[in-house]
């Protein structure tokens, strides 16, 4: 049978995974992926929480409207961090991080 | 059944997440992620949480890769070149990940509360209609400042994508 440290090292690789990416990558688009990987590993494990913790006879949906906010809030911060992208993209033409190497626009 | 779902559905989506990780193109990274994402919903379903797999689907795999997709052809990326790869860079990545795992291996062996079998579901209750409450019940303040907080959000975009910056 499946017990919670199957979902839970599944989750820790993914977040691994994405922790690697964004270390290692050097386009911003990419690290922004690898980011977003990050919290969809957040939400896996907190969803196997709620379904491994019983309340009332049914699963634990407090920590399941928190994944909603949590995807809510990573749809904002993706919006937002393309948006800054493009504006660097427009002033640099560039969108590697080694090449970003002053703050100044 | 849900052991062999489970066990296709999350190496997938591991294999996936290297893709992400490991190939140059930023479109191949982006449908790998795609991927990745449906698969990850596919495993929210084996642990009994549609609402949660299809907002998934629809917001992260849907919504926010489309648009990944758009500034990638906006920008009109091309495949990274081979620059030469730090040493330390690597190193320092590698050590970081392996110590993770070992920390989240060694959490998971000490402590019998990860090893129990998952609990069967008593309560018939329908899976949006218990969400809907929590969230209007339990979490309507919150809910509210998410609101503003997107509203915010598109603002910021506004701003931010104007042609001048200043």
């Amino acid at each position: 049978m499946i017990t919670l440290s199957h979902y839970l090292m599944a989750s820790g690789l993914l977040f691994s995974l994405g922790l690697a990416g964004v270390m290692l990558r050097r386009n911003i688009i990419i690290i922004l992926m690898c980011l977003e990987m990050m919290l969809s590993a957040v939400n896996l494990s907190i969803v196997a929480f709620s379904r491994y913790s019983i309340v009332h006879g049914h699963q634990n949906y407090d920590a399941q409207v928190l994944v909603f906010f949590i995807i809510t809030v990573a749809a904002a911060e993706i919006a937002v961090g393309l948006a800054i992208i493009v504006a660097l993209f427009r002033s640099r033409q560039t969108t590697h991080s080694e090449d970003l190497n002053s703050m100044k626009f | 059944m849900q052991l062999t779902l489970f066990w296709i559905f999350s190496s997938l989506m591991i294999a996936f997440g290297l893709g992400v990780v490991t190939l140059r193109s930023p479109i191949s990274c982006a449908m790998c992620l795609v991927s990745s994402f449906i698969c990850l919903a596919a495993v929210f379903i084996t642990l009994d949480a549609f609402f949660i797999a299809i907002v998934q689907v629809l917001v992260a795999a849907g919504a926010v890769m489309v648009l990944f997709l758009f500034i990638i052809m906006l920008l009109n990326l091309q495949a990274e070149e081979c620059r030469r790869v730090k040493l330390g860079v690597m190193l320092g990545g590698a050590v970081v990940v392996l110590s993770f795992m070992v920390l989240l291996s060694e959490t998971l062996e000490s402590s019998p509360q990860f090893s129990k079998m998952m609990p069967p579901i008593t309560a018939s209750s329908q899976d949006v209609s218990m969400i809907g409450m929590t969230l209007f019940h339990s979490f309507n303040l919150p809910f509210q400042i998410v609101g503003v907080l997107l509203l915010v959000a598109t603002v910021g975009v506004v701003l931010l994508s104007r042609r001048t910056l200043r």
